[in-house]
């Protein structure tokens, strides 16, 4: 019988190596998968780079995993946000490479991975800072800028429910990232607050089909 | 009478101006600070729907206190809520409708326009910045039409609208029209066309505090 459904959170992390790519969900407070990125910060893998949104703020999350050293380059479209004040510190102290994306590359970037493709031309970035040093080409009389895949080892998202196969349905703008780093990465572990039986998640409103999802983890709301 | 006296209107009136332009059916984005404050004044008797960044589509008003829902934010990650009729998406296709050409008007702010419609908007480029892109680039080439909302002047007087951008781009050629607390700009292939000065503000007026050269309109 599958079960993707762990009974021990850390099983889920079995062969993470230092050095390793990890995406992580999530855009501000919303999606975040908390319970992972903690357990993250229990594996001591060191010399990370984290693919997110943002850099995390406060004291958890992204921030603690920063905080504990443990990420070497942060490849996202949004690192400053209110509090983010041990990104900013390892930054202005040379202590975390920054790759900065705009937002729709590091989506798109994503999505490719996960579709096996080559990468793609977009007209983002066209001329600026972001796109130096890259190829470009003029398609239909438009300029656009070449942009590679973005892969990943593992991939840390949160959702709403699952049901034993791995199928995924997510709660509103907490969507986010989801959807497209399960398809990009190669071990992908989703948090859910709730776990259903087949069938319960009608085929038709399933977000995330389990075939893109390694690891099921229930953590129950706090409230 | 002084005829050089400046005028401008407050960014809630501004907010009032870019709102009237918008027509019914358009799908749009407002930008995280100054645009937001467009979707206050949207005319009530037409449907226009909000797009955020994070996922969103029907995109409603701040919710009331103790009713914050922390997975319905918008872009700027402030609590909102969701019209009926509205939609979730994940960000390949929020920025797909975007860099797809289907949100139909992108309201941004920014530190400078050019007059060939360059946008500057998401970085000083001072050394100590730490730089953050967000949506900016996505926004600025993907939807139909670009406007920015900003004021005319900086704190300490320099004209935002320009000949040539000093601030690192985030697009090259992407606005289609200004709005500023002095008036309303369009960009052309010869420049900026003044479509309209606030305030019955004399062109001269708004030209000598202005860098880029103004084209008066009709």
């Amino acid at each position: 019988m599958i079960n993707k459904i762990v009974d021990k959170l850390s099983d889920a992390f079995t062969g993470l190596k230092d050095g390793a790519t990890i995406m992580i969900g999530g855009f501000g407070g919303s999606g975040i998968p908390h319970e992972l990125i903690d357990c993250l910060v229990e594996q001591d893998a060191k010399d990370l780079v984290i693919i997110t949104n943002n850099a995390g703020s406060g004291e958890t999350g992204i921030a603690a995993l920063l905080k504990a050293r443990r990420v070497r380059k942060i490849i996202c479209s949004y690192p400053r946000m209110a509090d983010s004040h041990h990104f900013e510190t390892l930054y202005r102290s040379g202590q975390i490479e920054l790759e900065l994306v705009p937002q729709g590359n590091l989506a798109e970037r994503i999505r490719a991975q996960g579709a096996g493709l080559g990468g793609f031309f977009t007209q983002t970035a066209y001329g600026t800072l972001l796109a130096e040093g890259k190829e470009t080409r003029v398609i239909n009389g438009k300029n656009y800028v070449f942009e590679t895949p973005l892969a990943a080892d593992f991939a840390l998202i949160r959702a709403l429910k699952a049901d034993r196969y791995g199928n995924l349905i997510y709660r509103k703008a907490g969507r986010n990232f989801g959807p497209i780093m399960a398809m990009a990465a190669n071990t992908t572990i989703a948090q859910v607050s709730e776990i259903v039986e087949l069938g319960e998640i009608d085929p038709e409103v399933v977000v995330t089909p389990g075939i893109f999802v390694k690891h099921v983890a229930l953590i129950k709301d706090r409230s | 009478m002084n005829d050089n006296v400046l005028k401008p209107i407050t960014r809630n009136e501004i907010a009032q101006k870019i709102a009237q332009s918008i027509e019914e059916g358009a799908y749009v984005n407002l930008g995280i600070g100054m645009p937001t404050l467009v979707a206050n004044y949207l005319p009530k008797d037409k449907e226009i729907f909000l797009h955020s960044e994070n996922g969103i589509l029907g995109m409603g008003p701040a919710p009331e206190k103790g009713q914050e829902d922390w997975d319905l934010i918008n872009a700027g990650k402030q609590p909102v809520t969701i019209l009926p009729g509205g939609a979730f998406f994940h960000q390949s296709d929020s920025f797909a409708m975007m860099r797809g050409g289907h949100i139909d008007i992108s309201v941004l702010g920014a530190f400078q326009v050019s007059q060939t419609g360059d946008l500057a908007s998401w970085h000083t480029g001072e050394p100590d910045a730490i730089p953050a892109v967000g949506g900016a680039m996505d926004l600025a080439v993907g939807a139909k039409k670009t406007f920015v909302m900003m004021e005319h002047l900086t704190k300490d007087g320099k004209s935002k609208l320009v000949e040539k951008c000093t601030y690192p781009l985030t697009g090259l050629g992407c606005v289609a029209m200004v709005f500023t607390d002095l008036g309303i700009f369009e960009i052309t292939p010869s420049g900026f066309l003044v479509k309209e000065l606030f305030n019955n503000m004399s062109f001269e007026a708004v030209q000598a505090v202005t860098q880029a050269p103004l084209i008066k309109g009709n």
